[in-house]
């Protein structure tokens, strides 16, 4: 990365990175730093003192069944996200790369629901299926299903996922024509000069050849499922009922600022953060790399 | 097309229509309950096609019918806006800075503000919302734009976009400015940005959305209803339900709170998709 011809000055160069140095300094550095050490005290219940506690906080935090629910409900989450948002994703783009009519306006219709806020594409689901008012609550009813999302967490969850999903697919499916219109149409003539049928390409050419978009696509969508999904989870469910919907950041922001444990709520944003530096990690190692888009 | 299957394709298109119903199905059903009465809403199955009181609901949703603590649904749009424009701006300002320093000077700790910035990628602010909140009540910035918009504006995925775009601009073209007796500065000013126009497109649709949708920090930022975004605003409509609950107002205001990133989105559909898969490279 370094450039043979570059500009002399001394002073300049520090002056141009000075804004971004700074509020990464104050917005970042700093408070990640704050929360590994509020990770290791305790206030007193009063909030007047706050000793060191060591990792007691991680100890108390790991072993508490509400955290390990909290991370089964968000590894469940996240999966089911990923899985539906992929697949259905996967379906309309290779039908997408098929039809020649119409290509752009299906591709316009299909794109928009990336720029619905989360939290709005949760409440337009919880619009679609409040017990109260939702005509598709109203018509699941009618097919004898007990609808309840508000008693019941496995169809609070599977309202939170449907929403989350729902406003993945664009990205995914962007994502994903990009890959299939960056095969070589060579290679699926030649099999089909050799007699294989549409399914038969797309499952040993097609597939095989999009795989670095999948996997790649497979981090993007955990990482949104983690992180940017507190929108709707926050609107729809508020992490309820029960605990059945409460995620690792929910959790994070509901121990820290609704229940004022700021120990176990800073404990628990440094698991996060090393969840993330994995995740980076994995991406940088295995994605980078192998991804290209024509 | 490798061979003609018409049955192929016309199930290709009914699976795509299939697709895009389902895509578009929750924004139009609100549409349509924006269109209704709030008797007609609560009265499930509610009709599917558009009533008569779209004009009805909407000048109600303007004229102030539908209030949040008394703040009227303009005055949310037009904070949404300022902290999406300021969020898009700023992020472009400061990135393109620090992208031309990093790649057109050579000087001490340029690798070290270089991974500085890039490890931020790694620090999301759900990550580390109780100590950010601590800084900002600190500065004295709950219920300002200031606090609402600065902590978002610095953003290592920008940074990296100009800086690879800067990596691939010639060194010919720099020794030729140089030699003209053109500085750094208006290298930047007259070369390097006019080069750079398209990417700063690209970024912009995908800051603004990004700016647009924020939830948890305006959530944690704002206490004053004056501040409040659009979005934060109808979380507290609808999370305080009672029998009075104007539904027809509230998807009023939902598709207004939509509209804007979908527009951005739909007219600048070229720069979007650039965008995405740029800034994620």
């Amino acid at each position: 990365m370094n450039r043979r011809v570059v500009f002399p000055n001394k002073l300049l160069p520090y002056l141009l990175v000075a804004p971004q140095i700074a509020i990464t300094s104050v917005f970042f550095f700093w408070p990640a730093f704050q929360a590994v050490r509020q990770s290791l005290y305790r206030d007193d219940p009063f909030g007047f003192s706050s000793r060191f506690v060591g990792l007691d906080n991680f100890e108390m935090v790991l072993s508490d069944p509400a955290y390990i629910n909290s991370l089964q409900v968000t590894v469940v989450f996240s999966l089911s996200v990923a899985v539906v948002a992929l697949v259905a994703a996967l379906l309309l783009a290779v039908m997408a790369d098929r039809v020649v009519a119409g290509k752009g306006i299906y591709r316009t219709l299909l794109i928009w629901p990336y720029a619905v806020a989360p939290a709005i594409a949760g409440m337009l689901w919880l619009f679609l299926f409040s017990p109260a008012m939702g005509t598709l609550a109203v018509m699941l009813r009618d097919l004898g299903i007990d609808w309840n999302p508000l008693l019941r967490g496995d169809q609070a969850m599977a309202m939170v996922v449907g929403a989350a999903a729902w406003k993945q697919i664009s990205y995914n499916f962007l994502f994903f024509l990009a890959g299939l219109q960056a095969i070589p149409k060579s290679l699926i003539e030649a099999a089909a000069i050799d007699g294989a049928g549409p399914a038969r390409r797309f499952w040993t050419i097609v597939f095989p050849l999009l795989s670095p978009t999948t996997f790649f696509l497979l981090v993007v969508n955990t990482v949104y499922a983690f992180f940017d999904t507190f929108g709707i989870i926050h609107a729809v469910t508020g992490g309820g009922p029960g605990k059945s919907t409460e995620t690792l950041v929910y959790k994070v922001y509901n121990d820290g600022f609704v229940n004022l444990n700021l120990g176990a709520s800073s404990a628990q944003s440094v698991i996060l953060m090393v969840i993330v530096i994995a995740l980076t990690v994995i991406q940088f190692k295995y994605v980078e790399r192998r991804v290209h888009y024509a | 097309m490798i061979e003609r299957r018409p049955l192929g394709a016309l199930l290709a298109h009914f699976i795509l229509i299939v697709g895009i119903v389902i895509v578009a199905f929750p924004i139009y059903y609100t549409f349509v309950a924006s269109t209704l009465t709030t008797q007609q809403i609560m009265a499930p199955p509610m009709p599917l096609v558009p009533g008569g009181h779209f004009i009805e609901n909407y000048g109600g949703a303007f004229a102030g019918v539908a209030t949040i603590g008394g703040v009227g649904v303009d005055r949310l749009l037009l904070n949404t806006l300022v902290v999406a424009l300021a969020i898009a701006c700023g992020k472009i300002v400061i990135s393109i800075l620090s992208a031309f320093a990093i790649v057109f000077f050579s000087f001490p700790g340029r690798m070290f503000f270089f991974w500085m910035i890039f490890i931020t990628l790694m620090l999301p602010v759900e990550v580390r919302i109780l100590p950010t909140y601590q800084v900002i009540v600190d500065l004295g910035l709950i219920d300002t734009y200031t606090g609402l918009t600065l902590p978002l504006m610095a953003s290592a995925t920008a940074t990296f976009l100009f800086r690879q775009f800067f990596l691939t601009i010639p060194d010919e073209l720099v020794e030729a400015a140089r030699i003209d007796g053109a500085g750094p500065m208006r290298f930047f000013r007259d070369i390097l940005l006019p080069l750079s126009y398209t990417n700063i497109a690209a970024l912009f649709v995908i800051l603004f959305i990004y700016g647009w949708t924020q939830y948890l920090w305006p959530l944690l930022i704002t206490n004053d209803n004056n501040m409040n975004t659009i979005i934060i605003g109808l979380r507290k409509m609808i999370s305080f339900v009672d029998a009075d609950t104007q539904w027809n107002l509230i998807m009023a205001i939902t598709i207004l709170a939509m509209l804007p990133p979908i527009a951005v989105v739909v007219f600048m559909q070229r720069w979007f998709v650039k965008g995405l898969v740029e800034t994620e490279k």
